[in-house]
């Protein structure tokens, strides 16, 4: 599922946070955004899911499209949207609840499953994140006793069970270790096959690994979009170039 | 020269520490010293069980479960109306209320806190008191009824500005991923905020029934002190606070009476200290 951005503003009282953004993220691929810490990369990926919402003062204008639909317009259905557009957050943050109940989260609240077919989803969706064999015996242990590699994952499952088409990760590997790092990435490109994914990160070597499109931010502007090759051997823009060669941020 | 000063200090602070420990100690001593003395005289399961307290007739009769099942009937009937409120009216200030408001309603529990509990029992007495009477058509208003919603009032502030702050301290983050699956701003308080938070509330809830137990003035003033087993919620009872409060004074030095009272000070100790421990045990188990 494509998601369209077309002139996209945003304030958070007075400051303007990002400006004039046009894009196009593609389906069953990884665009990943970067730009130096406060360019407004993770607020542009909290459009896509409305989380800025929950921010005071917060204001936005232009367009978002997915599925022909604007998801800024007023009347948008959020619950809808962010079952379909689902996020992973910068720290792990899994609920003080069982790691079987953070994963059919989603389902419960959405009302989806009955409870064989719940264990069922459960199942799948820690398997596509490869901890079933790790935790197939722990599933009524307390979540937070994990190792944070593991509970990025179940966060991310938790995200799975509910079958959204895109996800949005937000420095997803930030606080990992480099191996744990290198596994959440090949994750990433497994699960690309079937969603539309996008990643903020501040790594650029993370970028140029796993995604196929990137854009640059800097200040609040999307100075460059392009394939991922692109921006990292030729990119167009003065800004890109030097930001990527180390001159920047 | 410095050394001496933090030797000094250090001493000081040791002493601080300890006193409460040593006052503590000699408090409970002296309680028991005097509590078990009664038991010399009087069997201890006739004192526990004993449905009667006549403590000044001829020979006295010195039986508690009147008093016992009074300050439980008491409480529960406060709990019941004050847990739900107080936990609710958190959320609400945690949660939904908008900043402004919410400052408010903080201030307003706080002053409610610090009415004195006489003023709340006085109030009860001329208002509630009468509106019960009326209310079911009973005899006198001065019941266990009456008694629960002055002491619910009495636990509420603890319960809410507890559980408010346990509320509050839940870490956004597990909020925001609620939200971000989907979840509504109910489900999201329902399903992970209010298990996140649950020791905290669980702790304000223990708190303000401990509030209750160990409250006399109100309870003396509006439950109407009559020292008959309990059969009804719409009668009057008399708690174990309130009969220590209300004999104390007239108890002879060294007689029976006098011990009894103390021993009915072991059992409240001994009845807040289950409440305390129960809470304990059950947040362990939890996590």
């Amino acid at each position: 599922m494509d998601i369209k951005v077309s002139g996209l503003n945003l304030w958070y009282g007075d400051f303007h946070a990002l400006k004039d953004v046009h894009a196009l993220f593609c389906a069953k691929k990884i665009t990943a955004i970067i730009g130096p810490s406060g360019c407004g990369k993770s607020t542009l990926l909290r459009v896509f899911n409305r989380m800025n919402d929950l921010v005071e003062g917060a204001r936005i204008k232009g367009e978002v499209v997915i599925e022909r639909e604007n998801i800024l317009d007023e009347d948008t259905d959020l619950v809808k949207l962010r079952k379909r557009v689902g996020m992973v957050f910068q720290r792990p943050n899994p609920f003080p609840l069982s790691v079987l109940e953070n994963v059919i989260f989603g389902l419960k609240i959405h009302g989806l499953a009955n409870k064989y077919e719940a264990e069922e989803t459960a199942e799948q969706s820690l398997k596509s994140v490869l901890l079933w064999d790790e935790l197939k015996d722990k599933l009524n242990k307390p979540a937070l006793g994990l190792s944070l590699e593991q509970k990025q994952r179940l966060c991310i499952a938790r995200l799975i069970s509910v079958k959204p088409d895109i996800l949005l990760m937000d420095e997803p590997c930030s606080a990992l270790d480099p191996q744990a790092t290198q596994r959440i990435e090949e994750l990433m490109r497994e699960l690309k096959t079937n969603y539309t994914i996008i990643i903020v990160t501040h790594n650029m070597q993370q970028a140029a690994r796993v995604s196929d499109d990137t854009g640059f931010m800097l200040l609040g502007e999307l100075v460059e979009f392009a394939k991922t090759e692109e921006i990292f051997t030729k990119p167009k823009d003065r800004r890109t170039e030097d930001y990527i060669t180390g001159r920047y941020g | 020269m410095r050394k001496i000063k933090e030797l000094i200090l250090e001493k000081l602070i040791f002493i601080c520490g300890i006193a409460s420990i040593f006052f503590v100690v000699l408090i409970f001593l002296f309680l028991l010293k005097e509590g078990f003395a009664l038991f010399k005289t009087v069997l201890p399961a006739d004192f526990l069980f004993g449905r009667k307290w006549y403590p000044i007739s001829e020979p006295a009769q010195l039986g508690i479960l009147p008093l016992i099942l009074g300050s439980l009937l008491v409480t529960f009937g406060a709990a019941l109306i004050s847990i739900p409120i107080g936990v609710a009216s958190a959320i609400y200030i945690a949660e939904v209320a908008p900043a402004k408001s919410k400052e408010i309603l903080k201030a307003g529990i706080e002053l409610l806190a610090a009415i004195p509990s006489v003023v709340l029992g006085f109030i009860g007495m001329v208002t509630l008191v009468p509106w019960v009477k009326k209310l079911f058509h009973l005899p006198t208003g001065l019941t266990a009824l009456s008694g629960s919603i002055m002491l619910a009032f009495m636990a509420m502030p603890t319960i809410v500005s507890i559980a408010e702050d346990a509320l509050y301290s839940v870490p956004k983050t597990y909020k925001e991923g609620a939200l971000a699956l989907g979840a509504t701003h109910w489900q999201a308080i329902w399903r992970v905020m209010l298990p996140a938070a649950s020791s905290g509330i669980l702790a304000a809830v223990m708190l303000g029934i401990g509030r209750v137990i160990g409250e006399t003035m109100a309870v003396m003033m509006i439950t109407g002190n009559a020292a008959v087993m309990p059969t009804s919620i719409l009668q009057p009872v008399r708690t174990l606070t309130a009969t220590i409060a209300a004999e104390m004074g007239e108890a002879v030095v060294g007689s029976e009476h006098y011990f009894a009272l103390f021993a009915i000070g072991i059992v409240l100790f001994v009845i807040s200290f289950a409440v305390n421990v129960g809470a304990d045990l059950f947040l362990h188990k939890k996590r």
